[in-house]
């Protein structure tokens, strides 16, 4: 292995690394639901990203030949990550997890959980506890 | 180099997951682990790539696309239990 | 044409995936994938639901694109939100009107919406004309966001399936 892939290699690993090191940070020290959702969804991808491209090119300059199974990984990574932050959004509404007091827009929620439109106003008030 | 840099992200992705049971254990509600948990999955993954560039072989491709499906799958189904298990539907 | 294949987007996808799935492109590979291409669209026929056409396919390719280089500047972003004073992060939520109808469509754009810039979609109103997303950190006007979101992907959806 020459000197270049080594040099690729190890500086996407060390990106992936740290991306994905932040998403962890960012998921134990945020303080609500809402934003620590930001940080996994997000900085996982872009780090595992890089982790299977430096793994593909690893093989390559190794074993001689190019591994897409890889890339098949990333693929899934890209359609499923999206729909399981949805549905983890949809489930914190539904349970009416805490909001940091800042949050703007807190009232929406309400409308939200019961899928009704900004410009709704009735259904709201029979259980119109502010979580 | 190439064998530091695999060492010094492996330590990092083991620290990594130690902050995600933390969120696990600590998290005050059930959405906070589910995405603990979702996250350990994606975790996983790379640590289980980065062994494979550490002891140079591609047999765990497969395990990494198997942990990508499972989990997966799971969370959906955990969250969808979590979201219709609730007497308020 | 229609009656052995009536999927033939997803016969090539399901060639495609079999091959990377098996990392070869020997002979037996390919007809056993061509095999699993027709048998498997075939089989599913009756659980389809009806999808709006792709009009513009390529344009596909140049939208994947946008989204790639918009998802590494929101990673940069969103990493340096969380590594700074937590202060620093104003969350809200804003609603943002659609003008998308179908599923497919809307699906899409809820999935961009959700790997790019702070923002995740959280959920869609029954009548399908509102989205709400979570903002990460959000600024002063909100009517930022929802242009921003308006125009640059809602837009690019519209004109791949020029609905």
């Amino acid at each position: 292995m020459n000197d270049m892939f080594e040099i690729v290699i190890s500086v996407l690993l060390v990106i992936g690394g740290i991306f994905i090191f932040v998403g962890s940070l960012g998921l134990a020290r945020l303080q609500d639901f809402y934003t620590r959702l930001h940080a996994p969804t997000k900085a996982t991808t872009v780090g595992l990203g890089s982790v299977l491209l430096a793994s593909m090119i690893y093989t390559y300059a190794t074993e001689g030949y190019i591994t897409v199974n890889v890339l098949l990984i990333t693929l899934f990574l890209v359609i499923t990550a999206p729909v399981v932050a949805h549905i983890l959004a949809k489930v914190a509404m539904h349970h009416q997890v805490k909001m940091i007091p800042r949050t703007r827009n807190r009232e929406m929620v309400k409308l939200a959980r019961k899928q009704l439109p900004p410009t709704a106003t009735t259904g709201v008030e029979e259980d119109g506890r502010l979580p | 180099m190439l064998d530091f840099a695999v060492i010094f992200v492996g330590i990092v992705l083991a620290i990594s997951l130690l902050l995600n049971v933390y969120r696990l254990f600590l998290g005050p509600n059930a959405s906070d682990r589910l995405l603990a948990l979702d996250t350990m999955y994606i975790n996983s993954i790379a640590l289980i790539l980065v062994y494979g560039m550490h002891s140079s072989t591609t047999l765990y491709f497969e395990a990494a696309l198997l942990i990508a499906m499972l989990g997966f799958v799971s969370s959906v189904a955990f969250a969808k239990y979590l979201l219709r298990g609730d007497i308020i539907e | 044409m229609s009656k052995f294949l009536p999927m033939p987007f997803h016969t090539v996808s399901l060639l495609i995936v079999w091959l990377m799935l098996n990392n070869s492109l020997s002979p037996g590979h390919i007809l056993l994938g061509m095999v699993l291409g027709v048998v498997i669209p075939l089989v599913c026929q009756p659980l389809r639901i009806p999808q709006p056409k792709f009009k513009r396919p390529m344009k596909l390719f140049s939208y994947a694109l946008l989204v790639l280089i918009d998802v590494i500047k929101a990673n940069i972003e969103v990493a340096l939100l969380v590594l700074g004073p937590s202060s620093r992060i104003n969350p809200g939520f804003v609603a943002i009107p659609l003008d998308l109808q179908e599923a497919l469509p809307i699906t899409m754009l809820a999935s961009t919406v959700t790997m790019t810039p702070g923002t995740v979609s959280a959920e869609l109103s029954s009548d399908k004309k509102f989205i709400y997303v979570h903002v990460l950190n959000m600024p002063e006007d909100e009517q930022e966001v929802v242009d921003f979101i308006k125009t640059r992907y809602e837009a690019n959806i519209k004109e791949i399936f020029e609905c």
